[in-house]
Order: structure tokens, then C-alpha cells, then sequence
């Protein structure tokens, strides 16, 4: 038998059934292997005691349902109750919550192991995951021939980079305008943002209220299925939780594409896209239209107002958000000598945040501002609308839409320096966000330089099924085996 | 529009968040950056179509005006940076 940790979340939930091995064995090799990868810096906090605490309860029939057993990593932006939860921010460190998140909670009933918690952008924020407070996550993969280390995406880069390296079966990710998906593209593994109002928001820091979104990241899209299922549900602590069933993904997935229509974006073919993104989206088309899928030609208009939209959408409510962080009820405090209250609010703030989220608490605050509203903030909300209407349209015609994750390979460190082009590299997730549709990203290919690529599929409004059975469709086709 | 110097500490100070003098030039040349590129929305034709500030069709839920927690005065203060006497303490607010 291989490495416990090479097994699939799928084929761990067998063994443990089987009874080949323990959910204690099964917990200890996979700290082993954390502690052998902390040059990674994928987790913030590692809680062996604990994970091993909940296995024994598994192993001794004190713990049990659907994920009995199994090891998970959790994004730092969940409060995990008892357990430092910053959101990669210096202004939390520290911060131990006293109560546990809905989706975590959800986790646990459904007897989940956790590990630790996961390094991420502060806040959410970025895409790279170079704007951690906890110093940034390496990507396990290297391009061929070259040193460098690479980043692993974000915002859920050490979701990212701890699934790919085998540091846990899975791990949560959350996703406001492609922190799921990209990261998964960048590392080779599969990630799933359901429809907004699926996954409950509560406990979860906020970073953009109507977008943000958890979800799961793992290695195959089964995987995927089976955290789906327990993370997902209604919660009556989130006002916009929907109050309608969550189907078991696992138990329906079929990855049948017979009859079904792939819808495929032309505004989505880039002037000098990349020609490696742009075969592999051939391909994916290809094997999709092999499968039995009818592929027809979509268009969804205002694709490339989606980025200029979020960037004030998502900062304005990020500045309202981020309001709560004021040094009085939890999180850090600066107070300068003699300072009054305003004074220690604004320091707090000034020491606690860091550069990007500063920006984008300025941002946000700027287009909220009295006189800019309307020419900004309701100029991106109507437009957002039209978005959202395009996708209504496209999917008149189609069942699923199939669009390249990303619209390049992992880069390095530092490559995107300027706050624009690490924007731009949420061209493809964005405007499935603003949408509040369904969307995945499955490994799909090499890059020429050995770096994986993804493709993205986007369903109707809670039609997850529709996007696992054709994640998992190109996941047969692709038989993606590489491995850092 | 862009922002000038002066505008970058109004936003600053309404945002709460301390900059110094040599910061305020690098805010304000990336803050129009970023603002320059998001005016292209200025250019799409949104007459007649109403602002969607959610994904959520239909009205928010209510539920009954009761407690639904409480007697966890402990746990709340637990992360304050300062607490007294059962509350949180901030600096003098009135001289």
C-alpha cells in the first residue's frame, strides 16, 4: 500500500471503513508530513494534540458519520472555537475564538479530523498569497529546469499548497472572487465555490459580504462532492442561508456529459491569451464533445466590466466590514502616548492592516463616500446586474459553461508587484462571483514549463451537481497524475 | 475623477487608519490607478436597470424578536484588549 497520505479523501474514508487502518494512524501520518513541510509555511497553527484527540474519539466509536476520521485543513479565516483564527492578519493574531463557524461546526458533526489552521492573504485579499501577515506560502510545485519558488494562488494558498504537498486530505477554502479556484488551478488539485447562500457565512470573517463563499479543496472532484455535502447547508444564523436541501454530490455523481450542453464564452477568448490556456481549453472542449456534451457558442456581453465591478463592490463593503477591527472588543491595540479613542482607533488600524487591505479599505471607503456613491458604488451595482443577466441568457442555451481557470501558470514571487496585474489575474473566477453562480476548477494539464493549468466550469444557480458531473467528466478525460 | 493629496487623508481619516507624510504620495498615485481603471464602468449603458446589491432573489427571512443567546459575558470579553469591571475599556473618552 502507498502513503496514507497519497490515498484520495475517497479511498482514506474506505480504508478507515475497512478497517486497514486507524484514524489515529491515518492523523499521525499526516502531521508527520506537516512537520516535514514547514518550509512551505502552509499552516499558521498546527493542533496535533487535538487532531489526534478527535481521531482516537473516531477510532473509539465516539466519533462518527460521513467523514469519520478524516484529516482536513482549515483556511484561517473560519473561527475554529479554541483555536487562534487571524485571517492572516497581524491585527488578529492572537485572537482565539470561543465559538466555532457554521461550516466548521458542519465539519465536525460530520466527524472530520482537523490539523490547523491554514495560511491565507490577509483578509482574503490577494491572489498570490504574498499579503499574509504570517509570512507567505510556497507552492510545492517548481517549473521545470528552474529553482524559483512559485506562488501558490490565493486567497486560499495554504488551503492550496497543504492539499497539493498531501499535508491533508482536504482542506476548506473560501472564495469571494476566485480564491478557490485559482489557487486550485495553480497547484493541480480540484476546488468547488458553491452558489451563494449555500455554505453558511457565519463565523466566517467577512471580507465582501455578497460575494464571499466557503467551499472545498481537494484532490479529486469526489472528493470535492463528499466535503461539499457536510459544509453545505441551511443555517439560520446567516440571513442570506438558503433554506433548501443539499443533495448528497458524492452519491450523485455520474461525470455523464450525454445530452448535456457546455456553453463556451467567446468574450472569454482573450486578445493575446496565452497559447497554452487557450489549447487547453481546446482540449477541455474536445473531451467534453467526446463525452457526448453538445458544445455551443455563448456570449455573455459585459465580461470584461466584471473586474472593474468587483474592485468596487467587493472593497466597499471589505471598508464596512473591516470597520469592526478597532482595537475595543478583540484584536490588537496601539494606543499612542496621551492618544484619545480616535486616536487609538486609527493607530490600531494603522499597525494591525497591511498595505493591501489598507488600499482596499481606502478604495472602498472613497466610492461610498458622499458624492461618489452613485458614479461609482451604483454604477457598479447596475452593472453587476447586467452580469448577472448575461449568465441568465447564456444559460438559456447551455447547462454549464467551460472557461479556463486562470489565465496563466503559477507565477513567482513578486512578479505581480503592481496592485492592477494581480487583479487581472481574476479575470475568469470574477465574474461567476458577482453572479453568485456555482463554479469549479479541475487540473486539466501541464503547462510547457511543468506547472499545472486548470479549467473552470460554471453551473446555473444551485445546479452543483451539474458542475461536479462535468468536473469530474474532464477529470476522467485529463487523468491529471502529476504531482509536485 | 482622481484624488489628491489632500483627499487621501480625508479618506484616511473616515477610514480610520493613521497615514504618514511619506505615504500619502505612493496612496495617491494607487488609488488613481485603481480608480482610473474602474471609471470604464462610467462607459455601460445602465438606464433603466436597477442596482443588485444581492444573488439572493426575494425578501430577507425574519424570525421572532426573543433572545436567542446570552449569559456569556466572560466569553465576549475574553479577546478584548482591555476589560474592566465586566466591560470593555477604551482610552478617556470625555475630558
Amino acid at each position: 500500500m502507498s502513503a496514507l497520505t497519497d490515498l484520495s479523501l475517497a479511498e482514506m474514508k474506505a480504508g478507515l471503513d475497512a478497517r486497514q487502518f486507524s484514524a489515529v494512524e491515518l492523523a499521525q501520518a499526516h502531521l508527520d508530513a506537516m512537520a516535514a513541510n514547514r518550509h512551505l509555511n502552509a499552516f499558521i497553527v498546527e493542533t496535533p494534540e487535538l487532531a489526534l484527540a478527535h481521531a482516537k474519539a473516531v477510532d473509539d466509536g465516539k466519533r462518527g458519520g460521513p467523514l469519520a476520521g478524516i484529516p482536513l485543513g482549515i483556511k484561517d479565516l473560519f473561527a475554529t472555537d479554541g483555536v487562534q483564527t487571524t485571517a492572516g492578519s497581524k491585527i488578529l493574531k492572537g485572537f482565539v475564538p470561543r465559538y466555532e463557524s457554521s461550516v466548521t461546526a458542519n465539519l465536525l458533526r460530520d466527524g472530520a479530523v482537523f490539523l490547523g489552521k491554514l495560511n491565507m492573504d490577509e483578509f482574503a485579499m490577494g491572489s498570490s498569497n504574498e499579503t499574509s501577515a504570517f509570512g507567505r506560502v510556497i507552492s510545492p510545485w517548481k517549473a521545470k529546469g528552474s529553482d524559483a519558488e512559485l506562488v501558490p494562488g490565493g486567497s486560499s494558498g495554504g488551503s492550496a499548497a497543504a492539499v497539493s504537498a498531501r499535508l491533508c486530505a482536504g482542506a476548506t477554502g473560501t472564495d469571494t472572487g476566485g480564491s478557490i479556484r485559482q489557487p486550485a488551478a495553480f497547484v493541480g488539485i480540484a476546488g468547488i465555490k458553491p452558489t451563494y447562500g449555500r455554505a453558511s457565512r457565519w463565523g466566517t470573517i467577512a471580507f465582501a459580504s455578497s460575494l464571499d463563499q466557503a467551499g472545498p479543496m481537494a484532490r479529486t472532484v469526489t472528493d470535492c462532492a463528499l466535503m461539499l455535502t457536510s459544509m453545505c447547508g441551511f443555517d439560520a444564523k446567516d440571513s442570506t442561508s438558503l433554506e433548501i436541501p443539499v443533495p448528497d454530490y458524492a452519491a450523485g455523481l455520474t461525470g455523464s456529459m450525454k445530452g448535456k450542453r457546455v456553453g463556451i464564452p467567446t468574450e472569454y477568448r482573450l486578445d493575446g491569451m496565452d497559447p497554452e490556456i487557450a489549447a487547453l481549453w481546446d482540449q477541455g472542449i474536445a473531451w467534453l464533445k467526446a463525452e457526448g456534451a453538445e458544445i455551443v457558442s455563448v456570449s455573455l456581453p459585459h465580461t470584461k466590466y466584471a473586474l472593474p465591478t468587483y474592485y468596487i463592490v467587493a472593497p466597499a463593503e471589505a471598508s464596512s466590514n473591516l470597520a469592526r477591527y478597532d482595537g475595543v472588543r478583540y484584536g490588537n491595540r496601539v494606543t499612542p502616548a496621551g492618544g484619545n479613542v480616535h486616536d487609538m482607533y486609527a493607530a490600531t488600524r494603522a499597525a494591525g492592516f497591511g498595505k493591501e487591505v489598507k488600499r482596499r479599505i481606502m478604495i472602498g471607503t472613497y466610492v461610498l463616500s458622499a458624492g461618489f456613491y452613485d458614479a461609482y458604488y451604483t454604477q457598479a451595482q447596475k452593472v453587476r446586474a447586467l452580469i448577472a443577466r448575461d449568465f441568465e441568457a447564456a444559460f438559456q442555451k447551455c447547462d454549464v459553461l467551460l472557461t479556463p481557470t486562470a489565465p496563466s501558470p503559477a507565477f513567482a514571487f513578486g512578479a505581480k508587484a503592481d496592485p492592477l496585474a494581480m487583479y487581472l489575474n481574476d479575470v475568469f473566477t470574477v465574474p461567476a462571483s458577482l453572479a453568485g453562480l456555482p463554479a469549479m476548477s479541475v487540473p486539466a494539464g501541464l503547462s510547457a514549463s511543468g506547472l499545472p493549468l486548470g479549467l473552470q466550469i460554471i453551473g446555473r444557480p444551485l445546479d452543483e451537481m451539474g458542475v461536479l458531473d462535468a468536473g469530474l467528466a474532464i477529470e476522467r478525460a485529463a487523468g491529471f497524475s502529476a504531482r509536485p | 475623477m482622481s484624488v489628491d493629496s489632500q483627499t487621501v487623508r480625508k479618506i484616511a481619516r473616515l477610514a480610520r487608519i493613521a497615514v504618514t507624510d511619506d505615504e500619502v504620495p505612493g496612496l495617491v498615485e494607487q488609488l488613481n490607478g485603481i480608480l482610473g481603471w474602474v471609471e470604464q464602468l462610467g462607459e455601460v449603458d445602465t438606464k433603466g436597470v436597477e442596482p443588485m446589491a444581492s444573488v439572493m432573489p426575494g425578501n430577507m427571512r425574519w424570525r421572532e424578536d426573543v433572545v436567542t443567546d446570552g449569559g456569556i459575558q466572560d466569553k465576549v470579553l475574553a479577546n478584548a484588549p482591555d476589560a474592566a469591571s465586566g466591560f470593555f475599556a477604551v482610552p478617556k473618552v470625555i475630558e
